[in-house]
């Protein structure tokens, strides 16, 4: 099946003339038409890929190609896609048409990628479980009745399912390693400062970053190396880093693997414990050495985090007020207007955040809660700047269980925002993360997470296909409904 | 009662960049309405600020000229408010580190120096702008995220007059640094006041009123002492003042309630995490410093000491940089210093003040008034032709000696001619010359009157002096 390979597989066979690029996009274009009535992955499917296809064609007959030429790549639906809508997964946007795209887009577009679509994901990437999509429920691939996690859950299910190659998703507490996770596909969310967010719709300024998702660690390198780099439109993004994430010779001799002890208690599915430690047996077996560490702080992360990331959404999401795009419901003055307007446009996670981070920001409560988050979060990187003296890269489970079911945290917010207590503290302190397969469990996909010290992705990413290889890791699409 | 009046202002200056503080839109004025935006400045989804480092020397150079310390620690905050006119709803600013802060400006009242401080200068963004038509409300973003400097003064300021004075030489310095246009008529300087009046002997300051809406120094000033009458007569009845802020009507001159301060935003500062931090080095600050132009006061100053002008004349020639730079001008190639100063300071402005124009009107330079000075000077016309011409080369640009020529104005120095033209007043005028002889010296007036009538006012009067009193002499 040409839409079940990876990126890298494709790539050598459309260099070698036996497949096109339009070859590949029908394919991929007919299993989304085969399995996205239960899959619900995507909202909006780019008219203009059959079009790019050609061009990608052209690209690689004159010897112009790169590993994403000619390559289906789907975008989270909260990156700026010019002419192409761009909703967040809000009534807010349903509309919007951006007229510029995100950085990290046009590079996409640069190295020949298609832009097979635009996917779903949590009303403006708040939430664990696309449940909070204005227009569609994402479903698990491997199986139905599960969420696929998010806020990237479409982009991740994309993947999972067959329904594009590659995609990028945005993560600012987990929300490219959470759906990861659950649905059995590599997602690495990268130093932050490493992917250029122009374009991309703000959540949380500070913690969000583009990243990528694929079918397996080599994809994953080729993808943040087309996107990642330096960009004059961002300020945050950072000169000066390298683009290589080559993995040859890829291997953990003598690497010092650290398993923090405060994510192995009682929270934690003993499934994926059981893969952790499977997993660093593995690595010990490679030449490895683990031990246990500390992260004392990191059970402060989460809370933290609710008030940093509502307090810089309550005021990037301020923008939304009917005047010159987006929804508009008429108001008897502008103050009405505006009024009117978010009440019917956001939903009602996006609501219950932007009053959380209003209240943490008002006169007289900054400094008991903005305040003491940011000094928090100040501890939470500390606590990674000692482990990292001594360790390599950190070892922990993505998640604590594996993927819960449609409906079942919809009604309690604390326990939803508790499915992504070990993805947060990496965000928190601006490092890089990776989350890889790490086999089944009663049918439904573990992950396990690897974290580094800051710009350390390319270590991550050896160490990943390392474990890739020792397990004969092969990528696999469920099984589904091809009609 | 008596009451002591206390002011301090509030001043926003936009900078002239030609790009704007955080894209890279045209800051150019009165373009077509929303032809200078881009995803940035619209604020967009997804869009990301990016400082213009131009924005940032310049408001450095402002902070020096007006002798503040440079934070080397800064950085940007978002000021959190909804309004049609902010795109992004908030505005980027900066809230507990200014670039720029602790400084004074030294202003003249009666003589005497008032030193007044100056709490913060910081650099934010500028709003777009609504229109409201019959039809409706329009919005232009061509000026949203025009770089916009604002400039906090303590309250040192005793009367609505020192707050004019203070908003003057704040005008001047900024204009000689060339970081703006500082016209209020064009909104590229705009002036909030703060006002309180207490009982004299008290310290205790009262409640404060801020007045908004002021389109000119003259109204700032009018809408200040509209409030010190408005306040002192409510306490006067025992009443309490209302914190609150005011608009001034300016058609009318009173000020009217336009919010309370109760009711004031909370306008959730937090630090801006689309911009990293800055640091601004020493290197950088000593660097701005070196390439700053001289100030108002030390030009003054120089113009007292090297050019021996009375400090009057110092005073007028430096509030203006370009009025400043023209003098120096022309000293340069007519070492004259106070004749150039009078002329200037006489002559120029006056036809200046006459037309409501500005110096950059005027259609000479300065090697054009040069050749004027020097045409008197050497005699060539008379003081008075001189500034009869000067008045036409003012208004026409045409040089001076073309203006002479078709004016005829020429002086006449030819010894014989005025021998011949004194005589023949004195031939015609005999009874008044016996008259002379006999005492009348007042007469003398009457002859040189006679002689420049006779010439058309083109004889050299000093000639026409000499030679008179020669032929009188020789006649008794
Ligand atoms: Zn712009």
């Amino acid at each position: 099946m040409i839409y079940a390979k990876t990126a890298h597989e494709l790539h050598q066979l459309l260099i070698k003339g036996e497949i096109s690029s339009k070859e590949v996009v029908s394919a991929v274009l007919e299993r989304i038409d085969g399995v996205e009535t239960d899959i619900n992955a995507y909202i909006t499917i780019n008219e203009e890929a059959l079009a790019q296809a050609e061009r990608a064609d052209r690209m690689i007959r004159d010897g112009k190609a790169t590993p994403l030429t000619g390559i289906p790549v789907a975008v989270k639906d909260n990156m700026s896609t010019k002419g192409i809508r761009t909703t967040c997964a809000s009534n807010m946007l349903k509309d919007y048409v951006p007229p510029y795209n995100a950085t990290a887009v046009e590079k996409l577009i640069e190295a020949g990628a298609i832009i097979i679509g635009k996917t779903n994901l949590d009303e403006f990437a708040m939430g664990s479980s696309c449940e909070n999509s204005a227009f569609k429920q994402t479903k698990n691939p491997w199986d139905l009745s599960k969420v696929p996690g998010g806020s990237s859950g479409g982009s991740a299910a994309a993947v999972a399912a067959g329904e594009a190659i590659m995609a990028l998703g945005s993560d600012t507490g987990g929300s490219i390693r959470q759906p990861a996770a659950f649905t059995g596909v590599v997602g690495l969310k990268p130093t932050y400062g490493r992917v250029s967010r122009y374009g991309l719709v703000a959540f949380a300024s500070s913690l969000d970053q583009i990243g990528p998702f694929a079918r397996d660690v080599e994809d994953a390198a080729n993808l943040l190396s087309v996107i990642s780099g330096h960009d004059p439109l961002d300020s945050t993004s950072i000169p000066g880093k390298e683009s290589d994430f080559s993995l040859d010779g890829a291997s953990v001799k003598g690497l010092r693997v650290g398993i923090p002890k405060e994510f192995m208690t009682e929270g934690l599915d003993p499934v994926i414990r059981d893969a952790i430690n499977r997993a660093a047996q593995l690595l010990e077996d490679e030449g490895a050495s683990v031990k246990e560490c500390s992260l004392p702080h990191s059970e402060y992360a989460l809370s933290a985090y609710y008030i940093i990331a509502p307090a810089e959404a309550s005021s990037n999401l301020a923008r939304f007020d009917g005047v010159r795009y987006g929804l508009r419901v008429s108001g008897d003055n502008h103050t009405d207007m505006f009024i009117r307007s978010r009440q019917e446009g956001f939903g009602p996670e996006v609501k219950r955040r932007i009053m959380l981070g209003t209240y943490a920001l008002s006169a007289g409560y900054y400094d008991a809660y903005y305040k003491k988050a940011l000094q928090v979060r100040n501890l939470i990187k500390q606590d990674f700047d000692h482990v990292f003296a001594d360790f390599d890269v950190i070892l922990s489970p993505t998640t604590p269980s594996v993927a819960f079911g449609l409906g079942e945290k919809v009604d309690d917010p604390l326990s939803m925002y508790l499915s992504d207590v070990y993805t947060i503290p990496v965000n928190m302190a601006g490092l890089p993360g990776l989350s890889l397969p790490f086999g089944f469990n009663n049918g439904l996909p573990i992950g396990v997470q690897l974290i580094g010290g800051l710009w350390q992705e390319r270590k991550l990413l050896q160490v990943g296909k390392v474990l890739e290889q020792a397990t004969g890791y092969v990528p696999v699409v469920p099984e589904r409904g091809d009609r | 009662m008596g009451y002591k009046t206390t002011i301090g202002l509030e001043v926003h200056v936009e900078l002239k960049t030609e790009s704007k503080v955080f894209c890279g839109c045209s800051t150019a004025f009165g373009q077509e309405p929303n032809t200078q935006v881009c995803p940035v400045c619209l604020g967009l989804p997804g869009a990301l600020p990016v400082l213009n480092k131009k924005a940032l020397e310049y408001i450095i150079a402002v902070g020096l000229a007006l002798n503040c310390e440079i934070n080397e620690d800064t950085k940007f905050d978002r000021k959190n408010y909804h309004y049609p006119d902010l795109p992004k709803a908030y505005q980027i600013s900066q809230y507990d580190k200014p670039v720029a802060k602790n400084g004074y400006l030294d202003i003249e009242v009666d003589g005497k120096i008032r030193r007044i401080g100056i709490t913060r200068v910081h650099l934010e963004e500028d709003t777009g702008k609504a229109i409201h038509g019959e039809d409706g409300s329009y919005l232009d973003f061509n000026r949203s995220g025009v770089p916009l400097i604002e400039i906090v003064s303590e309250p040192d300021l005793e009367s609505p007059e020192e707050a004019r004075l203070y908003l003057n030489k704040l005008k001047n310095i900024i204009a000689y640094t060339g970081v703006s246009d500082v016209k209020m008529e064009e909104g590229s300087l705009r002036c909030d006041a703060n006002i309180s009046l207490r009982p004299e002997g008290t310290e205790e300051y009262g409640n404060v009123v801020e007045v908004k809406n002021m389109n000119s120094f003259r109204s700032v000033k009018k809408a200040l002492e509209y409030e010190e009458i408005r306040q002192a007569e409510l306490l006067d009845m025992g009443q309490e003042i209302v914190r609150e802020t005011r608009h001034w009507q300016e058609t009318e001159g009173y000020t009217f309630s336009s919010r309370s301060k109760e009711e004031a935003h909370d306008y959730r500062y937090f630090p801006e995490p689309d911009l990293v931090p800055m640091s601004i080095s020493k290197e950088q600050i000593e660097r701005i410093r070196e390439s700053m132009p001289e100030l108002p006061d030390q030009k003054k100053e120089r113009f007292v000491s090297s050019y021996g002008l009375p400090v009057y004349d110092a005073e007028v020639l430096t509030e203006s940089k370009e009025l400043a730079s023209l003098f120096e001008d022309i000293v340069a190639s007519f070492n004259q210093p106070k004749k150039v100063s009078n002329w200037l300071m006489g002559e120029v402005l006056r036809l200046l003040k006459d037309g409501g124009q500005e110096l950059a009107d005027m259609p000479l330079k300065s090697e054009d008034i040069v050749e004027l000075l020097k045409l008197v000077d050497n005699d060539t016309i008379s003081n008075s032709a001189g500034k009869v011409v000067f008045e036409e080369m003012f208004k026409t640009g045409k040089k001076a000696m073309v203006v002479i020529e078709e004016k005829g104005l020429k002086q006449i120095s030819d010894k014989e001619e005025l021998v011949a033209l004194v005589r023949d007043v004195l031939n015609k005028n005999e009874g008044q010359v016996n008259d002379y002889h006999n005492g009348k010296e007042k007469l003398f007036g009457f002859f040189v009157g006679q002689v420049m009538k006779i010439s058309k006012g083109k004889a050299n009067p000093g000639l026409v002096n000499e030679i008179l009193t020669e032929e009188l002499n020789r006649l008794k």
